[in-house]
């Protein structure tokens, strides 16, 4: 069966470079002041992040982010979208603030849950999909996930529901970026090829770049109609930061003085 | 009670936000329900930690969603899914656990649920229903389904004494009134106790209460309750659920917050597994002294 094609925005590839590298900065920045880490993985997940909201999401779509410690992109993709402002983003991680390290409960009608436990979010944008299924309303649920997450079962149970009830409304994004909490993805857990693995219990599975928007673009742009699809994006943890790049430590460390300013000298020449 | 429920449940799927999941259980219970339901039946297969999460995703976009299973299964594996995507959002999930206590019997440990309601109640907007009787259930049933948000239904098996005049459903309901000391009993461990209660003379009766809902709060306390407390001098918890988080820990609470705790106080708990054996559930309820000749023995004694 052929891909439908979906209507997505175009962009110009400057004007995108040039949203992508404020973004960046302002995230930079949001971590340097907050004194907080998960840097790592938010930076392999903002192209992607950035992609679909600019690019792909429209009225009808709703997002879930599974991997919760990537709220600081989350925050930083909705405050360049004009859906979360400038007062709120300054308060991250602050006392009395609605934008902790994770997701929240309520406040930000954007977020639909609170996540940061890893393993809910495929399940829950499950649930979005089958109310959607079953009401016949249009749109899709995207799902962005970390690859150390598929070491929990219930995305496996998820990954199980999704494809028995053919939920092509769910699309799940794996940031693959092959670092976890203590250790590479093969050293911890080795799951060999993802993509092989999701393809076996049913999905049809794009394999992308995930620091390139138009494979970004483009991967999201067309919709099986009989199998849900996954996007597996090849990332890098720290992407754009070289002391950064695929070093786990950048889940927990915050920014010195120097290193911030490295950092920014960097996202501006990227 | 598993039966009336499906057939309350035929009733309320005409509720076009209606939706039952379950665990891939209810074979010669649930069919009616299936029928009813339609595409708003879904067996979600045997992954509980998925139905949940699939659930809450339905109630963010408007769903009511029933999810159903033997009752661990459902409020013990999937605990974080029922606390964080269920009740952070207060979200109207309805979660169905069959064989509350040690109704499972001779199946054995992991089939019992002896930690359920203390372990749900301490989550966020959840709020517990333990229908003591088979008539109860569509009362019960019909309250879950108008709640705002997350509720927990402990279904177990009506042991309703022969051709005696239940209250209509409340939350608190006084079953009977005696001189003895008063007996304030969650769920269906009523219905054994009342039916011996009924047979002694009436001098030495217990005024008996059965409680349906939980959290127990101090100022829903019956008035009621607390001038037969008062009267008697002596109250006894009972239930078929562990000591911590249970009925007779909130009610000591409760009452020492009011400033008005009885003289004296006992409570019958489930204990677990004191022998290492299995049995009925009769069996299990004996074995720490929850069936009705224990219950009689403790408050006849002076």
């Amino acid at each position: 069966m052929s891909d439908s094609e979906i209507t997505g925005s175009t962009s110009h590839p400057e004007a995108e470079k040039e949203l992508h590298r404020r973004v960046r900065l302002r995230l930079l920045r949001m971590h340097y002041e907050a004194g907080v880490g998960h840097l790592g993985g938010n930076l392999s997940s903002l192209d992607l992040l950035l992609t679909l909201h600019h690019r792909v999401m429209g009225k009808d779509d709703l997002f879930v982010l599974s991997k919760g410690h990537a709220a600081g992109a989350l925050y930083a993709t909705l405050w360049s979208l004009g859906r979360l402002s400038e007062e709120e983003l300054v308060k991250f991680h602050k006392d009395h603030t609605r934008l902790g390290g994770h997701p929240p409960v309520s406040g930000i009608p954007d977020i639909l849950f609170a996540t940061g436990s890893l393993g809910h979010g495929l399940g829950l944008s499950a649930g979005l999909g089958l109310a959607k299924k079953l009401r016949g309303q249009p749109g899709r649920v995207f799902c962005l996930m970390s690859d150390g997450e598929w070491n929990e079962g219930s995305n496996w149970e998820a990954l199980i529901f999704l494809a028995h009830n053919r939920l092509t409304q769910v699309v799940p994004i794996i940031d693959l970026n092959g670092l976890q909490g203590f250790g590479a993805t093969t050293d911890v857990a080795d799951l060999g090829c993802l993509a092989e693995k999701l393809r076996g219990f049913g999905l049809h599975v794009h394999k992308i770049d995930g620091h390139d928007p138009e494979a970004i673009f483009q991967a999201l742009s067309v919709q099986n109609p009989a199998q849900p699809t996954a996007i597996v994006a090849r990332t890098i943890k720290g992407h754009g930061v070289s002391f950064m790049e695929h070093r786990m430590e950048w889940h927990y460390l915050p920014l010195t003085a120097e290193q911030y300013a490295l950092a920014v000298k960097e996202a501006n020449e990227l | 009670m598993r039966k009336i429920l499906a057939t309350t449940l035929v009733g309320l799927s005409q509720d076009k936000d209606f939706v039952f999941l379950t665990g891939d259980l209810g074979f010669m219970a649930l069919e009616p329900v299936r029928d009813a339901a339609g595409a708003r039946f879904i067996n979600a297969g045997v992954a509980e930690q998925n139905m949940v999460s699939v659930a809450a995703g339905m109630a963010r976009l408007g769903f009511r969603p029933w999810v159903y299973s033997i009752a661990p299964f459902v409020y013990a594996r999937a605990f974080e899914q029922i606390r964080n995507d269920v009740c952070f959002h207060n979200l109207p999930v309805f979660v169905i656990g069959n064989g509350g206590g040690y109704a499972y019997g001779v199946m054995g440990a992991t089939h019992h649920a002896l930690e359920d309601y203390g372990a749900l109640l301490g989550l966020p907007h959840m709020h517990v229903y333990v229908p003591a009787f088979g008539a109860d259930v569509p009362a019960a049933a019909e309250r879950i389904a108008q709640a705002a948000g997350p509720a927990y239904l402990r279904l177990g098996r009506d042991e309703l004494p022969k051709d005696f005049a239940l209250p209509a459903y409340a939350p608190w309901r006084r079953l009977l009134t005696g001189n003895g000391p008063t007996l304030v009993i969650v769920g269906p461990l009523a219905g054994g106790i009342l039916g011996a209660a009924l047979k002694r003379p009436e001098p030495i009766r217990p005024t008996i209460w059965v409680l349906s809902e939980l959290p127990l709060l101090a100022d829903e306390i019956p008035a009621a309750l607390l001038e037969d407390i008062q009267r008697s001098g002596h109250l006894v918890a009972v239930e078929e659920h562990v000591a911590t988080g249970g009925v007779g820990q909130a009610l000591a609470h409760a009452l020492a917050l009011r400033g008005t705790t009885p003289k004296r106080f006992s409570h019958r708990h489930a204990l677990g597994y004191p022998s290492g054996f299995y049995g009925s559930q009769n069996y299990h309820r004996k074995e720490c002294g929850l069936d009705p000749q224990s219950i009689l023995a403790l408050i006849e004694k002076p």
